[in-house]
């Protein structure tokens, strides 16, 4: 494992390194003397620019204004723990899946839109679940972008998962078949399946992804065990359309926040666990194998309120 | 695109216009929920504060209160600034005036800089002229079998040679003047704005091949963060301009509506699919047209005129103005309607069209299309000519024989249908092009 402690720590690192004050920092906020409204739209510009959007952000609002009465909150310096609480109970309310392996092969299908980092997360899982001597397979079931195969192929090799494809434009439900035969097979504790990225909106895309679903149910029991959407952490609101489409279409079972090593902050994380109570369960921090972490609410709130 | 946005604004306005007279309270009430809409749209808040600054000064001066349709005009006022947000002007990419020219596209990771390096490829090609393709990723995995793969669907030459992203454009650099290319396009890596080491490495390559223009590749769905890491690129590297992708999608607009205004860079261009033709030249004026809702008739008219060629559309303009569009007309036409994109993607491009209800997005991909010519085959001349007969009985028979279901073909005729109507509204507002007002009508809310 690197030396590098954490989320928090590297967050933190990062924004040394930013040039710009972005936000009205936060410690300018609490050092103010007293709570008013002007404190309170600059709250509200706080969460905004973290990507938490009007609608979470006038909740979260709500409730502080309804608890100001409480004599801890009358003190601004306080308002920062209360935030983090808030959010962090918000993020914590669905509990994730126990870990894998009770069935193998532990089938687990990626999602999500074009770019958001679906192959790189795939690769990092695969290492972490290796590190851990599980026998892992991918499967390159996205056969339409561009070399998406050769990459999927290269992580392959850097996290030591072989990887079943065919040629670039076959049908990825064929892909699927032989992957998870292969899985059976050489029993194989866990089976990652890299989808092709696709916008939400486009139905035929979405279809296609239904029909590889039904397949995995038919070949294997129960399977796929995990439908993880892998979200980009720079995306605004539209991840909340995002994770809506892509959970009544598929059944999403869990998150993957991805890219949340530059200055965006995945506010929006907020708003979909709290409407599709889906769990969040990995970071993408970074573009190695080890650029990933399990997700930890209190730690995830206290970086979103880092100026 | 930006459809949530539009339909908001238009709720908005609605109500302005329901006012005969309108008070500053009205306006004030307006431009609150016009502030939240633009917020929902991940429009960046400082942008959003200095835009209702703006309107508002405007709106509540003397002109608009006091005008016949106080309405109207605020709603003119808000077309005005959000264009000039966006740009004013639609701004050409700018060539060397000695070839061989040089592009530069930057941005961060997955925003699509590979993808438009192809796009932009094939634009070049198209005119004439003679590409090179340089892939300056050596680090994520595959990125260069990425962009081969892109140079050999185009026939377009890829240059990947060298040890570094830098030798990489050392080297095509001298092979530009050599092989007779006329402009070099280099596709870089996926990087974040706070990586000192990678945006140095940027710096250096922009030295080396003094770009005409340095363009930043964003994501359309992007959140707040875009105004930062635009900024970021802009103060490393100085952009000359910024390419808009995913436009296909539901992006509600925050990032095309910020960009511009914060780093004072044109948005030149805007993907909108997946392929290699998929990319349209940005108006701003359009755009914020289509925003608001009124539609966007010259895109409409410039893609209908592509697709099935000025005779041809005349033809069918004639046709539905006699109401002798028939679905014979209809299957003739299925192709080349697809030629102009999505259906649903052209729909918005017609005024008002937000507000017909039932648009489902109608697909005509691969499939759905050879369906569909199979359920018309099925069909009498005088069924063809005359759909309104086609009941029950019929329906049954030409699913058999089309070897489709009777929902199918249920759906084609409600498509004909559909079609028909775009195809009026679409004269409709070409009329009004043509009489030579600037811009697309108001939709009468
Ligand atoms: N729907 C849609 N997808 C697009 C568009 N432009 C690019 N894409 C897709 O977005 C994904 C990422 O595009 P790339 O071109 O690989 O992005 P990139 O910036 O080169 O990515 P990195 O090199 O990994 O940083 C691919 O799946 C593309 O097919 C667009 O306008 N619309
Ligand atoms: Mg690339």
């Amino acid at each position: 494992m690197s030396e590098q402690k954490g989320l928090l720590e590297r967050l933190r690192r990062g924004l040394r390194r930013t040039q710009e004050a972005f936000l009205g920092p936060l410690e300018d906020l609490l050092g103010s003397p007293r709570m008013d409204s002007g404190l309170l739209e600059e709250l509200e510009e706080l969460l905004i620019t973290a990507d938490i959007g009007v609608i979470t952000s006038e909740r979260i609002l709500e409730k502080l204004r309804r608890d100001l009465g409480r004599k801890e909150l009358s003190d601004p310096r306080r308002l920062r723990d209360y935030l983090r609480e808030e959010i962090a109970s918000l993020l914590g309310q669905v509990a994730s899946r126990e870990p894998p392996y009770p069935t193998r092969p532990w089938v687990v299908l990626f999602l999500g839109v074009n770019g958001c980092g679906k192959t790189t997360t795939i690769g990092k899982i695969a290492w972490r679940h290796r590190q851990e001597g599980k026998k892992v397979l991918l499967a390159a079931a996205d056969t339409f972008r561009a070399a998406a195969i050769e990459q999927l192929q290269i992580w392959g090799k850097k996290a030591g998962a072989d990887v079943v494809s065919h040629r670039p434009g076959a049908d990825p439900s064929a892909v699927i078949f032989d992957a998870l035969k292969a899985a059976k097979a050489r029993q194989m504790d866990l089976l990652l399946i890299d989808t092709a990225g696709r916008l939400h909106t486009k139905r035929n895309l979405m279809e296609e992804l239904r029909k590889v679903k039904r397949v995995i149910g038919r070949e294997a029991t129960e399977a796929p065990h995990e439908v993880l959407l892998v979200l980009d952490a720079t995306m605004g609101s539209n991840s909340l359309t995002q994770a809506r489409e892509f959970h009544q279409a598929l059944g999403v079972t869990g998150l993957v926040l991805a890219k949340l090593d530059g200055t965006a902050k995945g506010g929006a994380l907020i708003g979909i666990v709290d409407e599709l109570k889906i769990p969040v369960k990995y970071l993408g921090i970074g573009e190695k194998l080890d650029d990933l972490e399990e997700f930890e609410p209190e730690s995830f709130a206290e970086a979103l309120l880092i100026p | 695109m930006f459809a949530s946005l539009s339909s908001k604004l238009e709720q908005v306005f609605k109500k302005l216009r329901g006012h005969g007279r309108l008070s500053e309270s009205n306006i004030a009430e307006a431009l609150r929920e016009v502030r939240l809409a633009l917020l929902e749209a991940d429009v960046h808040f400082l942008v959003v504060k200095s835009f209702l600054e703006r309107v508002k000064e405007r709106a509540v001066g003397r002109d608009v209160l006091s005008s016949l349709t106080p309405g109207q005009q605020v709603i003119k006022v808000v077309h005005e600034e959000l264009t000039a947000l966006m740009g004013a002007k639609a701004v050409q990419l700018s060539l060397a005036s000695v070839p061989p020219t040089a592009i530069m596209l930057v941005g961060l990771h997955g925003s699509g800089k590979t993808t438009t390096a192809g796009k932009l490829a094939w634009l070049f090609q198209r005119e004439g002229r003679r590409p090179l393709l340089v892939a300056a990723d050596p680090y994520r995995p595959a990125a260069v079998d990425q962009l081969q793969a892109l140079g050999e669907r185009l026939q377009v030459e890829v240059h990947h040679d060298g040890t570094s992203a830098v030798e990489v454009c050392q080297n095509a650099l001298a092979r530009l003047r050599r092989e007779g290319f006329d402009v070099l396009l280099a596709d870089t890596a996926g990087r974040f704005h706070i990586d000192q080491e990678l945006m140095e490495e940027l710096r250096v390559i922009k030295g080396l091949l003094h770009p005409t223009e340095v363009l930043l590749v964003a994501d359309a769905m992007t959140g707040q963060d875009a105004v930062k890491s635009a900024s970021a690129f802009d103060a490393a590297l100085g952009l000359t301009g910024v390419i808009l992708t995913k436009l296909d999608g539901d992006a509600r607009g925050g990032a095309a509506l910020s960009i511009k205004a914060v780093t004072g860079k044109p948005i030149k261009f805007i993907g909108v699919g997946e392929k290699l033709d998929a990319l349209e030249v940005f108006h701003p004026e359009r755009m914020a047209s289509r925003i608001l809702g009124m539609g966007d008739v010259l895109t409409l008219v410039e893609r209908m005129e592509a697709a099935i060629g000025r005779e041809r559309a005349a033809e069918v303009e004639q046709k539905l103005r006699e109401a002798t569009f028939t679905l014979e007309d209809f299957k003739a036409e299925l192709r080349q309607i697809k030629k102009m994109g999505p259906l649903d993607q052209i729909f918005s491009l017609i005024p008002g069209v937000s507000r017909l209800q039932g648009l489902p997005g109608v697909e005509l991909e691969g499939r759905g299309l050879v369906q569909m010519e199979a359920i018309i085959d099925s069909m009498t001349v005088k069924e063809r000519r005359n759909p309104g007969i086609i009941d029950g009985s019929r329906r049954r028979r030409i699913a058999q024989g089309s070897g489709t279901t009777v929902a199918e073909v249920n759906r084609l005729l409600k498509q004909f249908h559909q079609i028909e109507r775009l195809m009026k509204q679409f004269l409709k507002g070409g009329k009004a092009m043509k009489m030579g007002k600037g811009m697309p009508p108001f939709p009468n809310i």
